[in-house]
């Protein structure tokens, strides 16, 4: 059976949930490889990838990989395409997984498609575009299928895979590292999953009122376990960090289950949030296009429904 | 200091917007063309560069005749003259086809920057900027939210999932920029008569050396199988608090599983 390559997306040494999502789609189309790049692998590591499916592993663990903008990982694919003809890559859709495919793309001179939300057979992947109103069945047609998943596409299965371990070397060219890290800037990070990875996303919009106002999204998130998230009047009026901000222009979820409190749904919102499997709205205003995408909605203030939400998950614990 | 911005025009975010069923292309008639709001980003940093080093800033842009009100709005910011790429036969190309006739024309014009935006609304694939620099052998100095130039020498803070990262290179470059960058000004009454009388350049596939047989929708790297509309959504339950809203939402919750 033909190999997929997976990029492995990780950090501080641990796995991510999108790489065994990765892993349980490339099941179905070959013998899934995962290609570890960068600092932190580890036996641990290793075991994950075993427990979701890894047949192979390769592993190019040098500094030297995260040195530099995007060009040393897009070498190593580049490298392994070469060497393994693999019938198709998959790499998570974040914003920088989809610079990869797309340098991948050119370098490979492959096809590719981005924010795949779901995959089947001959690597035909499922679109789906314009804020949610067109699902779009594509392909690639020449070279190497190159495809960026969302998170969330679907839900990771284990299925032990042998897990044997190739070491990788990569000559980087002057151009892969022409564009020199020299600083990572890490930001706050508390103890929520991280957003895109979430089963659960709570977010508040300009109805939230204020930075203080975030207090009950943040103890709504936490009593369902999940994400914050934030619209972007909310991160501009700086009530919550921009890295939180869901959107056209923030990150795109879809996760098992969005709450959107104080958010009006303008197209740019619903871009990034309208794959989400169940949508509920609590919102003051019935008219509010939110609505129209909600599984169930309340008609309400969210400063007074959020609370009694909060204290009736507790109850029910 | 010589300044290319690559600006698109996309359907307005705000019309419907549709597929053609016959070529499964953008349906550009269905909806009125707007210049991607996130390029406004793109044209704004060019002219802040521009102010601070002096040059010049060129719009560039690939598309249909009726790109031309998207270019006028970039010249009426300030941008000093345009480049139009426009042929039929790169109607339907996609991302692949894209990116190398865009490089094309940025190797024939010549650059010591190109600047575009993170991502168009209408695709929304994020990749030229990656696939430009790729092709261009330049540095890749995509999604900033910071720039600055020093001579020769360019740093950028690139946005990442867990913060920033400070990244150094040498011009020429590829620059992305997110929206966070700037606030984009709106044209003044003077510069929108000026744009209408700013150059602007129409070229042809030949005249930037683009082989017909690498662009189009015929000889597209990837293809679209199919499209539907998307089953609209099962109509939800949307009731009114009457003082039991977070009751209510909980046990839609419990049904289910969520809690
Ligand atoms: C280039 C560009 C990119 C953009 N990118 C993004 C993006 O990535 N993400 C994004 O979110 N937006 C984005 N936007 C902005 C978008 O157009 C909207 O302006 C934004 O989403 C509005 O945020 P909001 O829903 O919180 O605020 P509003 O539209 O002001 O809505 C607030 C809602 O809260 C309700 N409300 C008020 N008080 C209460 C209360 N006490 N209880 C319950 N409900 C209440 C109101 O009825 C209203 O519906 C972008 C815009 C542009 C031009
Ligand atoms: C719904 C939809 C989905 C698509 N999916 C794919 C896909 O998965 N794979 C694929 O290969 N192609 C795809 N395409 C084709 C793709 O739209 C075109 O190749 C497009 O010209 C470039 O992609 P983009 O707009 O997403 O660019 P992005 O990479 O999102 O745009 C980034 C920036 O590039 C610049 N730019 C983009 N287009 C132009 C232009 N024509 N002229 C000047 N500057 C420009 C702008 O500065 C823009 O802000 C898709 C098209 C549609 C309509």
């Amino acid at each position: 059976m033909a190999e997929v390559l997976v990029l492995v997306e990780h950090v501080e040494g641990e796995v991510k949930k999108v790489t065994l999502e990765l892993l349980t789609l490339a099941r179905q189309l070959g013998a899934p490889s995962a290609v570890w790049a960068g600092p932190g692998y580890s036996e641990a590591a290793k075991a994950k990838l075993a427990e979701y499916g890894a047949e192979k592993v390769y592993v190019a663990d040098g500094e030297e990989i995260t040195g530099y903008v995007v060009a040393p990982k897009v070498a190593l694919l580049a490298k392994l395409i070469g060497e393994k003809s693999p019938a198709g890559v998959l790499i998570a859709a974040t914003p920088e997984g989809k610079e990869i495919a797309g340098r991948l793309a050119v370098r490979t001179d492959s096809g590719v498609i981005t924010d795949a939300v779901g995959l089947g057979e001959g690597f035909v992947a499922e679109q789906s575009i314009f804020g949610g109103a067109i699902n779009v069945r594509s392909r690639v047609t020449k070279g190497t299928p190159i495809i960026a998943v969302r998170p969330n596409a679907t839900a990771p299965v284990a299925a032990q895979g042998a897990a044997a371990e190739e070491r990788v070397e990569v000559a980087l060219s002057d151009a892969d590292k022409a564009a020199r890290i020299v600083e990572r800037v890490a930001q706050e990070k508390g103890a929520r999953p991280e957003l895109t990875e979430a089963a659960i996303v709570v977010a508040g919009g300009r109805g939230v009122g204020s930075a203080e106002g975030f207090g009950i999204i943040e103890k709504l998130a936490d009593s369902l376990g999940g994400a914050v998230g934030a619209s972007r009047a909310a991160t501009d009026a700086g009530w919550y960090p921009h890295q939180f901000q869901v959107g056209q222009t923030g990150k795109t979820v879809s996760p098992q289950l969005y709450i959107a409190a104080g958010i009006s749904g303008a197209i740019q919102h619903r871009a990034g949030m309208q794959t989400s499997k169940t949508i509920v709205v609590i919102n003051k205003d019935p008219e509010a296009p939110i609505f129209e995408i909600a599984d169930f909605g309340v008609v309400g203030d969210l400063h007074k429904v959020v609370p009694q939400l909060i204290e009736e998950i507790e109850k029910r614990k | 200091m010589n300044i290319v911005v690559c600006v698109k025009q996309v359907p307005d975010t705000a019309t419907e917007r549709k597929l053609k069923s016959d070529d499964k292309t953008l349906d550009r008639e269905a909806a009125d063309g707007v210049l991607n709001e996130l390029d406004e980003y793109a044209v704004e940093e060019a002219l802040r560069l521009k102010e601070a080093h002096g040059g010049e800033v060129t719009v560039l842009t690939m598309g249909p005749a009726k790109a031309t009100d998207t270019i006028r709005k970039a010249l009426a910011m300030g941008a000093d003259k345009a480049v139009h790429l426009c042929d039929d036969a790169l109607h339907g190309s996609d991302a692949l086809s894209t990116s190398y006739a865009l490089a094309q024309v940025l190797k024939k014009i010549g650059f010591d920057l190109v600047i575009l935006g993170s991502e168009s609304t209408d695709a929304r694939t994020g990749v030229l900027a990656a696939m430009l620099a790729e092709r261009l052998g330049v540095p890749q100095l995509t999604l900033a939210n910071k720039v600055e130039v020093n001579g020769s020498a360019i740093t950028i803070q690139r946005l990442t999932d867990y913060g920033f990262d400070k990244v150094e290179a040498s011009l020429p470059a590829v620059v992305s920029v997110v929206e966070k960058i700037n606030e984009p000004r709106y044209p003044s009454f003077k510069g929108i008569m000026a744009a209408k009388k700013k150059p602007v350049e129409t070229l042809g596939i030949a005249d930037a050396e683009i082989a017909a047989d690498q662009v189009g929708l015929a000889n597209a790297w990837s293809e679209v199988v199919e499209f539907a509309a998307a089953p609209p959504r099962a109509a939800g339950t949307v009731v009114k608090d009457e003082g039991d809203g977070g009751v209510k939402i909980a046990e839609f919750l419990a049904s289910k599983k969520f809690i």
